[in-house]
C-alpha cells in the first residue's frame, strides 16, 4: 500500500491558426502541477519531493507541427519516504509529425537514502525534433546519493532510437559507470542536420545514433561544470554556436 | 554443462576477442585502471552495465526475432566506436560458430551485434536463454581482464583471484538479464564512462586494442 501521491498531470499543445502553438490542455494533479509562462510549459513544483511513496505520471502530447518547450521551476529534490517505498515518476510524450519538443527541467538531485525510478518514454513521428535534457546530481553537499534509476526509451518513426537506463547504486562508483562524478547529464538530440561524427573530451562525449539522433553525455564534478559541458556539447551537436536553454 | 557451450566460453575460441580490451586500454591509459584493485572496481562496473545488456540481448536471441534484437542493440550502444566494435566481434563469431556448427540460421545474421550472433550460437548448439546470458556476462569481464595482464604486466594469478571474486556477480548479472528478458524486457543499464573512453580511445595515437 502506497502512502504517498498518486498523480497524473497532462499537458497537450498543437498547431493553431497562423501557425501559432497553443497549449490545449494542463492538468495540474497533487504535487505535479504545470503552468504556462513566457512560452513556455513550467513544472512547478506543489509539494516537496518526489518522496518516497509518490508515483508521479506526466503525459505530454505535441500535435503536428507544434513546438513545445517543457521546464521546471527548480532542480527537485528526491528524499526517501517514511516507509522506505521507492519514489516512481514516469514521462510519456509522444510528438506529432514535423513538431519539436524540447524537455529540460532543472537538475533533480538524488539525496541520502533515495530510492527512486524515473522511466521517460518518448515517440517520435515522422520528422519530430526533440531536445530532452537529464541531469542527476550525486547527493547534496557532502552526501552519498541513495538509488536513482532513470530509463529512457525513444522510438523515431516506430524503430527505436536510444534505450538508456542511467543507475545511480552501489555499481556506480565504478570507474567504468560514473568514476568519481558528482553529477551526470544528458541531452538527446533527435531530428536533422545533426552531428554524424563522434566527438569527446575530457568529461564529455557527443555520440551520433545508429538513427536520427545524438547523445551528448556528460559527468562533472558538480553542476555548473555539468551544465557547462552540457551546452558545450549540444553546441557541438547541432555545430551552432552555445546558446544558453 | 554442454561441451558446445563450453567451445562458445572458452576465450581460446577464434573469434577475435583478443583485439579488444572491452574499454580497459582506454582505462589503463587514462590511469583508472593500474592494479588489481581498480581491475576489480573497473569489472564490477562494466559487467553491471555492458555486461548486463550484453547477457539480456544473448538471452532474447536464442530464440528471438534478430533482426529487431539487433536495432535494440543499436538503442542501447550510443557510442559509434563501441558499436562498430560489437559488430565487428559479431562478425567474428559468426565465422567461428559457421566452421564449427553449420546452419542456416545464421545467414540473417551477417554484421549483426555480438551478443546476437552469441545468443543464436546457443540456441543452434542446443542451450537455453539462460545459459546465452552466462556466457555474455562472463565474456564481458573475462575479456577485459585477459587484456589488462598484456596491457598492464598485472600478475595473472591475481587476475584469476580477482575473477574469482566477481563469480557471483556475473551469475548474478545473467540470472537478472534471463529474468528481465523473460518477464518481456530487455536491460538498457548505461556506462557513461565507458562510452567516453571507447571515443576517447578512436583518437589515441598508440593502441594495442581495437577497442
Amino acid at each position: 500500500m502506497s502512502t504517498g501521491f498518486a498523480s497524473r498531470a497532462a499537458v497537450a499543445a498543437s498547431l493553431g491558426p497562423g501557425g501559432r502553438t497553443r497549449v490545449t490542455r494542463l492538468r495540474s494533479d497533487g504535487p505535479l502541477a504545470v503552468r504556462e509562462s513566457g512560452g513556455a510549459v513550467f513544472m512547478v513544483g506543489a509539494g516537496a519531493g518526489p518522496l518516497g511513496g509518490d508515483d508521479l505520471e506526466l503525459t505530454i502530447e505535441v500535435g503536428p507541427g507544434a513546438c513545445l518547450d517543457v521546464r521546471s521551476a527548480a532542480a527537485s529534490l528526491v528524499l526517501p519516504g517514511r516507509r522506505r517505498e521507492p519514489s516512481r515518476l514516469v514521462v510519456r510524450a509522444r510528438v506529432g509529425a514535423g513538431a519539436r519538443l524540447v524537455f529540460s527541467p532543472e537538475p533533480s538531485i538524488a539525496a541520502a537514502g533515495c530510492d527512486h525510478r524515473a522511466f521517460a518514454d518518448v515517440a517520435l513521428e515522422e520528422g519530430a525534433e526533440l531536445v530532452w535534457q537529464e541531469e542527476i546530481v550525486l547527493g547534496r553537499h557532502g552526501e552519498r546519493p541513495g538509488r536513482y534509476v532513470s530509463r529512457f526509451d525513444v522510438t523515431s518513426g516506430g524503430i527505436p532510437l536510444l534505450r538508456h537506463e542511467l543507475r545511480v547504486d552501489s555499481d556506480a562508483p565504478s570507474t567504468a559507470v560514473l568514476g568519481d562524478a558528482k553529477a551526470v547529464g544528458t541531452v538527446l538530440l533527435a531530428g536533422k542536420d545533426l552531428l554524424t561524427e563522434p566527438y569527446a573530451t575530457d568529461g564529455l562525449a557527443v555520440l551520433p545514433l545508429a538513427g536520427p539522433g545524438v547523445l551528448v553525455t556528460a559527468l562533472a564534478a558538480d553542476t555548473v561544470r555539468l551544465r557547462d559541458l552540457l551546452r558545450q556539447g549540444r553546441s557541438a551537436a547541432t555545430e551552432h554556436p552555445a546558446v544558453p536553454i | 554443462m554442454d561441451t558446445a557451450l563450453l567451445l562458445l566460453a572458452d576465450s581460446r575460441l577464434p573469434a577475435g576477442g583478443h583485439a579488444h580490451s572491452g574499454g580497459l586500454e582506454p582505462a589503463a591509459t587514462a590511469g583508472a585502471v593500474r592494479d588489481l584493485d581498480t581491475l576489480a572496481d573497473f569489472l564490477r562496473g562494466r559487467l553491471a552495465t555492458a555486461g548486463l545488456v550484453a547477457a539480456g540481448l544473448a538471452a532474447a536471441s536464442v530464440s528471438g526475432d534478430r533482426a529487431a534484437l539487433d536495432a535494440e542493440a543499436d538503442a542501447r550502444t550510443p557510442s559509434p566506436a563501441q558499436r562498430r566494435a560489437s559488430r565487428a566481434q559479431g562478425r567474428a563469431l559468426l565465422r567461428a560458430v559457421r566452421a564449427a556448427w553449420p546452419d542456416p540460421a545464421l545467414d540473417e545474421l551477417t554484421g549483426a551485434h555480438h551478443p546476437v550472433v552469441l545468443g543464436a550460437a546457443v540456441g543452434i548448439v542446443g542451450g537455453t536463454p539462460e545459459q546465452a546470458a552466462a556466457i555474455a556476462a562472463y565474456g564481458s569481464v573475462n575479456g577485459p581482464a585477459s587484456a589488462a595482464v598484456r596491457l598492464l604486466g598485472l600478475d595473472p594469478l591475481g587476475v584469476q583471484r580477482v575473477l574469482a571474486g566477481l563469480a557471483g556477480r556475473v551469475d548474478a548479472v545473467a540470472a537478472e538479464a534471463s529474468v528481465t528478458v523473460r518477464a518481456g524486457g530487455l536491460p538498457a543499464a548505461s556506462a557513461p564512462a565507458l562510452d567516453l573512453l571507447a571515443e576517447l580511445h578512436q583518437r589515441a595515437d598508440l593502441r594495442l586494442f581495437e577497442s
